[in-house]
């Protein structure tokens, strides 16, 4: 690894104020602090730092969405298989390798389009390139129904990091959850990409040749048109996944394991991971006392491993910026996430799924629901103050 | 006794280079130094210049914005050199060590039979004063107020920290005498932390005119700032003074002798240290005459202090005015390859994402290299766990970085000091510089407020 150090620092000036290549300074950057851990020592304050950085913490929520990932290629590829009646004799290579060249161009597009807007937004503030969308770029595909157009990836996720990101003044200054706002906008611009029977399976949208009763619809749109009773999955597909759905979103499963990945490295927080599933079984258990329809009476578990509940809860939620940032706010944005995602999944039949906006509105109220524990710790410490004058 | 107190939030850092308990007649330093940089928001104005002849306790510059606050040479001889940094701001004054130690003399009586006066007196007069520090904003205590009470940390939980129980073996009587004093500068109580985990020292058990709180946890257990908001927290309006236990020592010294006797005990530690063990040193001396022939050669940081809180000095620079240590870890100017995705077994964190956590008790060398790069302030919930005080520190630290001097206050900056942050520094992710923020909260603070 010397040689590549010493080819660094050879090219190094060439990237440096005066240098030739400076406009590209920020991509050297970039790139250099990827491969090498820079040689910044500490100036004030402690003289040494913990281990973790910025780049670290991202990756592993990236390892951590893996499963879910590799998952999601097969699932594409099984139900693609699936609907055209070709499952029979396939291998689980053959599977997963279709589910794989239908998924990646996503990922590369989502990638490309965002850092490409990132680095130039990092250039003109002459800072480095924050690693946030190392996440952001893994879970706009992870979102989307298999068969969105690339076009449509591209224009969300430039969406999203410029009006999601960049106007607030850049990674860790924004205020919704950037990959949710990639899909609110697709949702609300496109919708006929975005919901119905015909966009969750690789394929169907072309007609390509379809097996008689195979219908493409997902759990969410059973239960939105009423017909709970004509669906054909078993609480133990919904949980392992073997359901059409968003790439990422269908496997349980997968999901918790990446759940165990980010609470035993801390990365992500469990006190958010835990009170989102609190509060929609909560709310699941209150619809099911007051049941006056077949959604309403649906087992208020299943409602966990449907849908993106459990990706939002996991994933989505969790994203530092956009959460409240007290560790009592944590437990109640968690909590009224999980209470709406289900009402309005339940309640409006506008809406199939209430995960996504039931997220970026607590994203929105993050800062209030903050904003009054710390009043409770002012009012405290007033009280203090009074006693001890008194 | 009361009951112990148990601070759960914290972390200990468990570095290589503990000082062994062996006392090392340090060999006496040629040349000491006082540094006004030690002392936050000072204005010096010197008393002597180059060439000129001082006794130990002569005074060599004072206080700008109160003459009365003197600072002392800690050793007789001659001023050897004034160190001037940008726009001639005093750096250090430098004395030439004389061969046989002289003393100015001051007031020498028992300090009960003094008047609360006259005992200030005679630690302004004595250079001894600046060792009272006052929170709020952490600054030298204002010989014209009168602070709730007075509290004296037993325990240095830092990383590397000295062990008070071991070095305050010979020092009973006074440690007892300084307490004394510092009783009458207070309406309220004198308060000794001592550590809950082991019978204290001697000096600790059986001193009197105090009140005694036993403490057990991991860092910062051991900073008086989480000991005075768990003893008696300080209220908008309220002030309460802070010594060091050597301090302590020093000003019953006085009272005993007359003098100011500057003798302390620093132990000399970090993993590149040969042997780290306790030297006995006078206040101010030059670190060479510890170090010599006994730190590995190399790149290396030298610290004043400790390694969270420490200030950085050059191989041959001099001892600060409050430090009791003095560290030397590898310096971290290098790259490292890939090194953000490696699995950790030889790297501390905080972060259970590296597998050093699994190996306990592990004694880990650190350098001074960051860890990465700068970033926003996006994680959250780190610094909460590491601060253990009923205060919100992420939410503390954007107020003062938005200049709210309603919400800085509201939100508890008159409980807090640097050292009180520094844990949250080593913690962060974003690598944000936290202490120095926090200083100029403070200072913004004491500002704002005259």
């Amino acid at each position: 690894m010397k040689g590549l150090r010493n080819y660094l620092n050879k090219i190094k000036p060439n990237f440096e104020k005066g240098g030739k290549l400076e406009k590209l300074h920020t991509l050297y950057d970039a790139i250099d602090t990827f491969l090498f851990v820079p040689d910044k020592v500490a100036k004030t304050g402690t003289h040494i730092r913990d281990s973790i950085d910025m780049k670290r913490t991202m990756i592993i929520v990236v390892i951590a969405m893996v499963p879910a990932l590799l998952f999601g290629m097969w699932n594409v590829g099984y139900h693609h298989f699936l609907s055209i009646g070709e499952l029979a004799g396939k291998t689980l290579w053959q599977i997963f390798g279709y589910g794989f060249l239908r998924v990646l161009p996503l990922i590369l597009v989502s990638y490309v389009t965002g850092l490409t807007i990132e680095i130039i937004f990092s250039h003109i503030r002459n800072h480095e390139v924050p690693e946030g969308f190392f996440v952001t770029g893994m879970l706009i595909p992870m979102i989307m129904p298999v068969d969105v157009p690339l076009w449509m990836v591209s224009v969300s996720t430039a969406f999203a990091v410029i009006i999601g990101i960049e106007v607030f003044g850049g990674s860790g200054m924004n205020i919704l959850n950037p990959a949710l706002t990639a899909r609110a906008f697709l949702f609300f611009a496109y919708p006929s990409s975005m919901s119905g029977d015909k966009v969750w399976i690789s394929g169907l949208k072309n007609g390509e040749s379809v097996v008689d009763g195979f219908t493409g619809e997902t759990v969410m749109g059973y239960a939105a048109n009423g017909k709970l009773s004509e669906m054909n999955f078993s609480p133990h597909d919904m949980f392992m996944g073997t359901i059409p759905g968003s790439i990422g979103e269908t496997s349980t499963l997968a999901i918790l394991i990446g759940a165990v990945i980010l609470i035993v490295t801390g990365i992500g927080s469990w006190k958010i991971i835990t009170s989102v599933f609190a509060g929609g079984a909560f709310i699941g258990l209150i619809l099911n006392l007051f049941a006056v329809n077949d959604y309403m009476s649906l087992p208020y578990w299943q409602h966990l491993i449907i849908g993106g509940f459990a990706f939002g809860a996991v994933f989505m939620a969790t994203d530092p910026v956009s959460a409240a940032q007290t560790e009592k706010g944590k437990f109640i944005y968690g909590f009224l996430i999980g209470i709406l995602a289900i009402l309005i999944r339940v309640l409006n039949p506008a809406y199939p799924e209430g995960v996504m906006l039931a997220i970026l509105l607590m994203n929105v109220f993050a800062p209030l629901i903050d904003h009054y524990v710390i009043e409770a710790n002012i009012k405290k410490r007033m009280k203090r103050l009074k006693a001890s004058r008194a | 006794m009361s009951e112990i107190k148990k601070i759960k939030k914290g972390l200990n850092i468990n570095l290589k280079g503990k000082a062994e308990k062996v006392f090392i007649k340090a060999k006496p330093s040629e040349t000491y130094a006082v540094k006004p940089i030690d002392f936050a928001g000072l204005m010096p104005k010197l008393s002597v210049v180059e060439g000129d002849e001082v006794k130990a306790g002569t005074t060599l510059f004072y206080s700008k914005s109160d003459s009365r606050i003197k600072f002392t040479a800690p050793m007789c001889g001659r001023v050897k050199e004034i160190i001037r940094g940008e726009r001639r701001k005093i750096q250090e004054v430098i004395i030439e060590a004389c061969d046989k130690i002289e003393y100015e003399t001051f007031v020498k009586a028992d300090p009960s039979s003094l008047d609360r006066k006259a005992i200030i007196e005679n630690l302004l007069e004595s250079g001894l004063w600046p060792s009272i520090k006052q929170r709020p904003y952490n600054i030298i205590a204002n010989p014209d107020n009168t602070p709730k009470s007075i509290f004296i940390s037993g325990i240095d939980s830092a990383p590397l920290g000295v062990d008070y129980d071991f070095l305050m073996q010979d020092c009973e009587k006074e440690f007892q005498v300084g307490v004394h004093a510092l009783r009458k500068l207070t309406k309220g109580n004198v308060h000794l932390s001592i550590n809950g985990k082991y019978p204290p020292v001697k000096a600790f058990k059986n001193v009197k005119n105090t009140e005694i709180h036993k403490f057990t946890g991991p860092h910062p257990v051991g900073n008086v700032g989480t000991q005075i908001h768990h003893i008696d927290p300080i209220n908008k309006g309220e002030i309460v003074w802070t010594v060091e236990p050597q301090n302590v020592v020093m000003i019953g010294k006085l009272f005993l002798n007359g003098r100011y006797d500057a003798r302390k005990i620093v132990a000399l530690t970090g993993s590149e240290v040969y042997k780290p063990r306790y030297y006995k040193v006078i206040s101010g001396c030059c670190i060479t005459s510890l170090t010599e022939d006994n730190v590995r050669k190399g790149n290396q940081r030298y610290i004043s202090g400790n390694v969270l809180t420490g200030k950085q000095i050059e191989p041959d620079g001099y001892l600060g005015f409050y430090d009791s240590s003095v560290t030397i870890i590898p310096e971290g100017n290098e790259y490292k390859f890939l090194g953000w995705l490696s699995p950790g077994f030889n790297k501390f964190s905080s972060s259970p994402s590296f597998l050093s956590r699994l190996i306990p008790n592990k004694e880990f060398t650190i350098n001074s290299n960051l860890n990465g790069g700068r970033r926003a302030l996006m994680i959250t919930g780190q610094f909460e766990k590491v601060f253990p005080m009923d205060i919100y520190p992420m939410q503390l630290l954007k107020a003062i970085i938005i200049e709210d001097i309603d919400l800085m206050e509201k939100l508890g900056i008159y409980e807090v000091a640097e050292e009180d942050f520094a844990l949250c520094e080593f913690v962060d992710t974003s690598k944000t510089e936290i202490q120095a923020i926090v200083r100029k909260g403070l200072d913004l603070m004491i500002k704002e407020m005259n």
